[in-house]
């Protein structure tokens, strides 16, 4: 069974945020939340500067605390690609998957339950790239199933250095960052 | 191959295209938005257009969910977006749901800037507007209406006030943005780089970029290009006071000291021509003046250039060699919003020599030949013969000038010289954010008998105005056709998606009625803009059918490239490549660009630089409630050490004071290691003080405001803004 990915390449990543708009539209994100954004990671001293530019959002992780805390079940895994969802019937909005989350990639929606990335996997399902991906206009983001070897996401990390978010979180991510 | 005549590819025979095209069956689902937004169907519908939310223009794929806009994506047909919007056109939709829009003509009631105002009918509208014309063509002439306006809505507006016999159109995207760069290549090469820029960046194989922050400046193609080249390993030089998007993906970031780009430029062509490291047989075979140019650059070596730049020789020389290694695929951007010291035009010029040298106009990952497609006009009746000459470069003040100059025309409202102007009409152009000076704005409006804004947003300018007309947005309404100039020829169409919600209408309706209430109607003789592309599509052999159906008709691929067999041709007094300009010097200017010292800011001061974000366009997006939603207020960039000094911390809002005494209104610092420590940046378009800007009222501050003081360019009239130093007021 596929195990759904994403990675993106920050050579190419130019922060514009087409990505955060594109999810906006296709799921409807209320005014003030984002499912995905942007961030800026700057080191160094002027002029020597190194910046890697991140578009963060779920890491649809292996080891998932959301899941684990989640009361109701209302968080789960589910069976295309094992994308970890929330079933908004379900939630209480009771904010223990927002504790804990590392990465900070759930907020309260304003209907009330706990709301996130979803892969768009209702695009996924109809053999369609995620809004975000599908839209990119630099062509730095890359989807697919992490299991076959053969994926472009597969071959992009044999192939290239990478590096994941808060690895010691001990959560395994699934979004992968090209260096 | 044989060499092919530059002129057979510029323009195509529609006929093969358009027999092809005919042989399709057309989709019997997509008629058109007009049908489909009367029955409210159910179910999606995708209806192709092209986006308006910059000028670039990219061919899109708007969604209607169950009668509902829904979404926007870029068209895979079109070879500007090639199937992908950048985030502006991507949050486009937010365009036709922003709260704050213009919904009815408006007729101002109290004095001028006082946004007091009585809603009327398009009707009482146009008619106040056609006796006002009317009586200012009676006791001035047709000539003292002046035009501004951005963008390829102006089109039919153009038209009409032409038809009245008004001459002085002009537009900020010469002397604001574009235009030293284009005199700067036109005195070159004899061409300009263009709209889409004639850049192969995808093929290129070294690109530097001055002051140019690709990624951040979106401007679609172009970023799309530049992210392909930097997949495939293309060395990037990067040239920039702020260490800009661009400058991380760079091998090479050149800090360097605001304002010396021309010294750094001089010293890069001293390495390359004394270590002959240019492309010998392209500027023996279409050079003009190399001895002199030679002679002329052997005095401005890297060590000269350290002091004035900041940049060391030895990186100096390291790039200049990297640039001549990959040539002619090397690509110096010719930049796009060119106006910072007021020298523009001979620092653009230095820029087109270098990639001269390179020989990389007409090459592969150099400048392309573009092609577009050739739609014949529509056959209107002759423009009425002016009596007068244009005002805004009156006895050829700026000789070069190849458009004309909106602060020339702003000038002579001042001034009433050579003649007085007493009407504006104002397109889809916030001259309040584009101009710099607002007062000499504010100024020559206060001198006018009429002034018509129209547009889609409540902008500072129309707050100012006599009559507001809201015009609806891209998605409710059609343009003219578009054709740009590009790597291969397409006709694009805008149609509607959506109805209006209010009662705004498209800008062809308000010129056509209009023309009818002046008496022009015989310069309007369509009954509707389908009637009038389909007369232009029939004399190409097109069809509007399928245009409506894809959105873009693709022509036939040309060659673009003298490895193609071109063979170029330069249309400069010498026919050559003018290393040395006679012209320049006949006009009392130097034949070879020369470096002139920039001012230095005061004690305690910072030179103030502004750009783009990705998120808006200029100051017109600003209250879209998606792209508000992705970036609500500027920040001021400050230097981290000087952040300290100071005492001030990310976050915190303070000030902005500059030379003048102006203070700008509350804006948050972003104390950084990404901007030298003497200048501050923002991003230009926030700040503003209309008050039915509701979402963007006093969001961020606004750079126009602050830029009192301009260089205005000897050669072609653009302004230099680059030029204002501010200082920080803690208390706000």
């Amino acid at each position: 069974m596929a195990r759904y990915g994403m990675v993106i390449d920050t050579k190419k990543c130019v922060g514009c945020m087409d990505c955060v708009v594109a999810c906006k539209t296709e799921n409807n994100v209320p005014e003030g939340y984002n499912r995905d954004w942007i961030v800026y990671v700057t080191e160094g001293k002027f002029p020597d500067v190194h910046l890697e530019i991140q578009s963060q959002r779920c890491n649809h992780c292996d080891n998932t605390p959301c899941v684990s805390c989640c009361p109701t079940g209302a968080s789960h895994v589910h069976d295309v690609g094992k994308v970890v969802l929330v079933d908004h019937n379900m939630c209480i909005g009771c904010k223990a998957c927002l504790a804990a989350c590392p990465y900070d990639a759930r907020f309260i929606h304003p209907d009330g339950y706990a709301d996130k990335c979803t892969f768009c996997i209702h695009r996924v399902e109809k053999g369609e790239l995620p809004a975000c991906v599908s839209v990119c206009p630099t062509h730095c983001m890359y989807f697919g199933d992490l299991d076959d070897p053969n994926s472009e996401v597969s071959q992009l990390l044999a192939s290239r250095k990478y590096h994941t978010l808060l690895p010691e979180a001990g959560t395994s991510p699934r979004i992968f960052y090209l260096i | 191959m044989n060499s092919i005549s530059r002129r057979k590819f510029l323009k195509i025979t529609g006929f093969t295209v358009g027999a092809a095209a005919a042989s399709t069956a057309l989709n019997p689902i997509i008629k058109g938005a007009k049908e489909i937004n009367n029955k409210k169907a159910k179910g999606i519908q995708k209806i192709p257009t092209y986006c308006d939310i910059c000028f670039w223009k990219c061919g899109a794929i708007a969604y209607v969910k169950d009668g509902q806009l829904w979404k926007i994506e870029g068209n895979p047909r079109d070879p500007l977006s090639k199937g992908r919007l950048c985030p502006r056109g991507t949050g486009g939709i937010g365009a036709h749901f922003d709260p704050d829009r213009l919904r009815a003509p408006l007729i101002r009631t109290k004095s001028r800037g006082q946004e007091h105002w009585k809603e009327v009918t398009w009707d009482e509208a146009l008619d106040f507007i056609a006796n006002k014309m009317k009586k200012i063509k009676e006791n001035y002439g047709a000539e003292s209406i002046a035009s501004f306006s951005h963008g390829i809505g102006g089109n039919f507006l153009k038209h009409m006030l032409k038809a009245f016999g008004a001459i002085n159109f002009a537009a900020p995207s010469f002397a604001q943005c574009r235009g030293p760069r284009d005199v700067g290549f036109e005195l070159t090469f004899g061409d300009s780089i263009g709209s889409p820029e004639r850049t192969d960046i995808e093929n290129s194989k070294c690109i530097v970029l001055i002051g140019s922050h690709l990624g951040e400046n979106m401007h679609n193609s172009q970023v799309q290009e530049f992210a392909t080249a930097v997949q495939n390993d293309a060395t990037i030089i990067v040239v920039d006071p702020r260490f800009s998007v661009a400058a991380s993906k760079a091998k090479y970031y050149l800090p360097i000291k605001p304002g010396t780009d021309i010294a750094l430029l001089l010293a890069w062509m001293n390495v390359i021509v004394t270590e002959k490291l240019y492309d010998e047989d392209y500027v023996k075979k279409y050079g003009f003046g190399f001895e002199q140019f030679v002679s002329e650059i052997s005095q401005y070596t890297p060590e000269w250039a350290y002091p004035e730049t900041g940049i060391k020789p030895d990186l100096i020389r390291t790039t200049a060699r990297t640039m001549a290694m990959y040539k002619p695929a090397t690509l110096i951007h010719p930049g796009r919003h060119a106006t910072w010291y007021g020298d523009d035009t001979q620092r653009s010029r230095a820029i087109a020599l270098l990639n001269a040298l390179m020989g990389n106009w007409g090459r592969k990952g150099g400048f392309y030949f573009p092609v577009s497609y050739s739609l014949p006009p529509y056959p209107y009746p002759p423009y009425p013969t002016p009596t007068k000459d244009k005002l805004d470069n009156p006895d050829k003040k700026y000789p070069f000038a190849s458009e004309e100059i909106t602060t020339g025309i702003r000038e002579a409202t001042i001034t009433g010289k050579p003649y007085s102007i007493k009407g504006w009409f104002v397109y889809a152009t916030n001259l309040i954010h584009a101009l710099p000076n607002e007062e000499e704005t504010i100024k020559a409006i206060q001198n006018l008998d009429l002034l018509v804004v129209i547009d889609v947003i409540p902008s500072e300018i129309a707050g100012w105005a006599d009559v507001v007309l809201p015009e609806s947005v891209y998605l409710e309404r059609h343009d003219d056709l578009h054709t740009s100039a590009f790597k291969e020829p397409f006709v694009g169409i805008r149609q509607p998606v959506v109805e209006p919600p209010a009662d705004q209408k498209p800008n062809w309706w308000i010129a056509k009625k209009l023309a009818d209430k002046l008496g022009l109607s015989h310069y309007f003789p369509w009954n509707d803009i389908e009637e009038y592309f389909d007369y232009r599509l029939k004399a190409a052999g097109l069809s509007l059918a399928e245009l409506k159906k894809e959105g873009i008709i693709n022509g036939p691929k040309q060659p673009i490239y003298i490895e193609d067999g071109i063979e170029p041709e330069f249309a400069t007094p010498s026919g050559k490549i003018e290393f040395y300009s006679l012209q320049l010097l006949q006009a009392g200017f130097d034949p070879v660009p020369k470096y002139r010292r920039p001012e230095e800011p005061p004690a305690g001061y910072y030179r103030l630089l502004f750009g783009r974000a990705p998120v808006h366009s200029f100051s017109r997006t600003q209250s879209n409630p998606i792209l508000m939603d992705m970036m609500e207020e500027n920040e001021v960039w400050i230097n981290s050490d000087i952040a300290q000094r100071w005492g001030l911390k990310s976050g915190q809002y303070i000030r902005l004071k500059n030379q003048d005494g102006i203070l700008s209104n509350k804006v948050k610092v972003k104390a950084t290691e990404r901007i030298r420590p003497d200048c501050v940046y923002m991003v230009h378009g926030f700040g503003h003080n209309s008050r039915m800007l509701k979402r963007a009222y006093q969001k961020g501050a606004s750079d126009a405001q602050l830029i009192t003081k301009y260089n205005t360019d000897p050669l072609m009239g653009g302004t230099g803004m680059n030029v204002n130093f501010v200082t920080f007021e803690v208390e706000v």
